[in-house]
């Protein structure tokens, strides 16, 4: 018996180490894509199809949607002008504290956002810190606005930004920007002319995770923004205030914030970071 | 599932052991108590007093919203005592388990207008609220304060513009005692939490939404006289005196 | 020395770097239409040199004067300097015209003039058809001259050329070498060009700077520097046998360091501190003693035998180490192997001789 299981062994083990699927890597994949796959599977089995189309068209939703789609592009883009430069000091110059500097920067990605929202309100609300001045010298107050929105945002947002493209800055080959200098070019021809598009794809990465992450944005967001439908209320902050009344209703905004979001991953990635 | 099918019998079985000798004998008996998150603070103190005038007695508490309770209740979970925060969710209650002795109304709990301490925007009424310039948050429509300040609002023909729906009543509240609103809407237990954050003022109007607090011994608890001694306790002169201490009204 | 006039210099240049465990200390001169070539080995301080003339490294001391311009706390991109790079460095996201025409735009040349002066640039280097091209889909050799093309580009009055070879293969490094030479020589500034390959400066160059070091050990003509070598790296890089000794009429007697007590014949009489060099094939191999001409022979052991182009090289050891180049056919009839005793004989008139 033995001696005639040899042989089979020999060939069995020939054939996996041909196919080569390290099952060992496969199964917790497999585990793990299931169980982030399988929440949003729940969302589209509990959805209210019949009553989908003429949730969708409510005015509630529109607003909620042009919103979100709205501070989250704006919050990328202030996140970017920023963003950019910060990640550019600190790849680039050896200034002291920079390793302080760059802690401080990544701190919002560990801070639960509702404490971010606290801080930004002790700050810049009407009573806060700074806010107290804007508000006594111009009477305007940032807190309940359409701007803190996209103020809590790019607080949230904006160190994956910083982090994606200080990464793509210490990639770069540092004499090709010497080389643009002997050819003529002033600091700020070299950052825009060869620096920057040296590091687009990099920019882009950190755009799109900072665009994601505001999107998604709800802690800070319902902290120093308030929720009013139309002026403050995001996407999220909607669905969080529906599912304590209609649950059905907050699974149709759920699954639009879903849809959105996936179309316009899929559309960045295949066009710009041209990672299928 | 089958494990605590066999241990709930069992322990009851245990606990009437324990008691039979002699009644005098009280030594490790529970009351259990579930109540709406809005009496922790008077319910907490209520209990120490019980425990030192039952020696021997563990008062255990679950104090959550008043739905998620009673949802508990209907779907098997033992309590002696429910108190909930308002006479629908009780209904819920009596209908799914039976409840004897009351349900009573026991507190009332009403809106007030809560301003900072300086009171910035000069809010004296309902009617200040709807006044330019003065940022009011309110609760939103979908959660309980929300529903009740709509009701205010509507009697007293109020059109209100907040310059916020909050997630809930703490959230209002908190506006307020950072001085980001001039004003919100909440029930005056909590203008009374907040210690000199903030300052209540009354409005006729408030009555128009009243939180009715209501309480009842619970069907097939363990304890139904400690129970009936737990009530006894929130509607003595010394428990009225917990809950207008803690903002509430009486019924 | 003499200012203005043809032989002026375009680049005077004291360059004094200091760094923890480094110093760099020379002093260039490069006239108007000359290339001079700074070899020597790696962490000789050629590349801190090129970078200090390029303003890409502050200089600790000394200066830089281009046409009598003092440029020497200048940035790189107010000098009137172009460089290319070892591995040319061309931008990777713009086109090869682009490339070229990045000087002049930085320079403030309007876009249409500018990419019109790049086009001409690539039609002089023979790129005519590869203006829209990334320069990653060039070869070696075509991005060089885009390299050279793109320094060219901003009318430069000093040219600076970082080991302009040492990206190419060898199959093809022949043929850029002389279209370097041709745009080298046409090109009216002062050429200083970085390289450790001694064929390189050879070809290229009108004069060769030597550093070792930090310091320049040797400066003179390619044929004078390889002819009469002054250190034993440089007696390497052009395959010569090189001693040091005390000289007396024609003979030689060398120094410790170079084989203590051995005695050279020279054909002319010097005197004093010298230096004796000859070219391993001057070197002539015999199993016994040989009767006739040579002035010069040592009894040597063969240390090693290696292929050196279409010859073999001979390491001997004795009283003296000699490099020979012989045929394979002379070491097959020798049967010369590691261990094996020969004569070596070099003959008077091949020895050069000339003071330390």
């Amino acid at each position: 018996m033995p001696v005639s299981s040899f042989p089979e062994r020999g060939r069995r083990s020939g054939r996996l180490s041909a196919g080569r699927v390290p099952w060992l890597l496969v199964l917790p994949a497999l585990l793990g894509l299931g169980f982030l796959v399988l929440p949003l599977a729940g969302l589209l089995v509990r959805a209210p199809w019949s009553a989908l189309g003429a949730r969708l068209l409510s005015a509630g939703v529109r607003d909620a949607l042009l919103l979100s789609l709205g501070t989250a592009t704006a919050a990328t883009a202030v996140s970017l002008l920023l963003g950019v430069p910060l990640a550019w000091l600190l790849a680039r110059t050896g200034f002291p504290g920079r390793r302080v500097v760059r802690a401080l920067v990544t701190v919002p990605l560990v801070l639960p956002p509702v404490v971010g929202g606290v801080a930004l309100l002790l700050v810049l609300g009407r009573n806060g810190v700074l806010g107290r001045y804007l508000y006594e010298w111009t009477g305007y107050s940032l807190p309940f606005t359409t701007a803190a929105v996209v103020v809590a945002q790019v607080f949230v947002a904006m160190p994956f930004l910083v982090i994606s493209v200080e990464g793509a800055l210490r990639g770069v080959d540092r004499r090709y920007e010497e080389a643009a200098a002997t050819l003529g070019a002033t600091r700020w021809t070299v950052f825009r002319r060869v620096t920057l598009p040296m590091v687009a794809p990099g920019v882009l990465a950190g755009a799109v995770l900072c665009w994601s992450r505001a999107l998604g944005e709800f802690g800070a967001t319902i902290m120093f923004a308030g929720n009013f439908p139309g002026r403050t209320q995001t996407m999220p902050l909607a669905v969080y205030l529906e599912m304590q009344r209609s649950p059905e209703a907050a699974i149709v905004l759920s699954l639009v914030l879903l849809a959105v979001s996936v179309l316009v991953l899929v559309l960045l990635r295949d066009r710009w970071t041209g990672t299928p | 599932m089958r494990l605590s099918r066999l241990a709930a019998p069992l322990c009851v079985a245990l606990a009437a052991c324990a008691c039979a000798p002699g009644t005098s004998e009280q030594d490790g008996r529970t009351l259990t108590v579930f109540a709406a998150a809005s009496l922790t603070e008077v319910f907490g103190g209520l209990g120490e007093r019980f425990e030192e005038e039952h020696p021997g007695v563990t008062v255990e508490f679950s104090f959550a919203g008043s739905s998620a309770l009673a949802e508990q209740l209907v779907r098997g979970a033992s309590a002696d005592v429910f108190a909930s925060a308002d006479t629908a969710t009780m209904d819920r209650v009596v209908d799914g388990v039976g409840v004897s002795l009351g349900p009573e109304v026991f507190a009332r709990n009403t809106l007030q207008i809560a301003v900072p301490p300086d009171n910035p925007a000069g809010v004296g009424s309902l009617d200040d609220l709807a006044a330019d310039g003065v940022a009011v948050v309110l609760c939103a429509e979908e959660v309980p304060c929300g529903a009740a300040s709509r009701t205010v609002l509507e009697a007293a023909g109020v059109a209100v513009e907040p310059v916020s729906w909050e997630e809930d009543v703490k959230a209002a509240l908190t506006r307020v005692r950072l001085g980001e609103a001039d004003a919100a809407l909440v029930y005056r237990t909590d203008v009374l939490s907040a210690g000199g954050g903030v300052l209540g003022v009354d409005f006729p109007e408030s009555g128009e939404a009243v939180n009715d607090y209501a309480i009842g011994v619970v069907d097939g608890g363990p304890e139904p006289g400690l129970a009936a001694e737990w009530i006894a306790l929130v509607a003595s002169p010394e428990g009225e005196k917990v809950l207008t201490d803690a903002g509430f009204v009486l019924p | 020395m003499s200012s203005g006039g043809p032989g002026a210099a375009v680049l005077d240049a004291h360059l004094v770097v200091r760094r923890p465990g480094f110093g760099l200390d020379v002093r260039l001169r490069v006239a108007l239409g000359q290339v001079l070539a700074l070899l020597g080995p790696n962490g000789a301080g050629k590349s801190t040199a090129l970078r200090a003339l390029a303003g890409l490294v502050p200089l600790s001391e000394g200066h830089v004067l281009v046409d009598g311009a003092d440029v020497t706390t200048a940035p790189a991109e107010r000098r009137p300097v172009g460089m290319v790079f070892q591995d040319y460095l061309l931008f990777p996201h713009l086109s090869v015209v682009e490339n070229v025409a990045f000087g002049p735009r930085c320079r403030g040349v309007p876009a249409r003039r500018a990419r019109r002066l790049a086009l001409d640039l690539l039609a002089e280097a023979g790129l005519d058809g590869y203006a829209a091209a990334r320069p990653g889909a060039l070869s070696g050799g075509q991005q060089q001259r885009v390299a050279l093309a793109r320094a060219l580009a901003v009318r430069p009055r000093l040219l600076l050329l970082d080991e302009p070879m040492a990206a190419l293969d060898a199959h093809t490094r022949v043929s850029v070498r002389t279209q370097l030479r041709r745009r080298l020589a046409a090109f009216a500034g002062a050429t200083v060009l970085v390289t450790h390959d001694p064929l390189d400066a050879m070809v290229l160059a009108d004069r060769v700077l030597v550093l070792e070091g930090g310091a320049a050990v040797q400066e003179g003509s390619p044929a004078e520097v390889a002819r009469r070598p002054r250190t034993g790296y440089v007696a390497r890089l052009v395959g010569v046998n090189l001693y040091r000794g005390r000289a007396s009429g024609t003979r030689v007697r060398l120094a410790a360091s170079s084989g203590e007590g051995a005695v050279l014949t020279v054909a002319e009489s010097v005197e004093g501190e010298v230096f004796a060099a000859f070219p391993p094939r001057a070197v002539a191999l015999y199993r016994e003693r040989p009767a006739g001409s040579p002035r010069n022979v040592w009894p040597l052991t063969v240390d090693g035998v290696e292929p050196f182009g279409d010859r073999v090289r001979v390491h001997l050891t004795g009283v003296l180490e000699v490099n020979a180049d012989i045929t394979a056919a002379a070491l097959a009839e020798l049967a010369l192997s590691p261990g094996v005793r020969v004569w070596a004989g070099v003959k008077a008139t091949e020895v050069e001789c000339y003071p330390a």
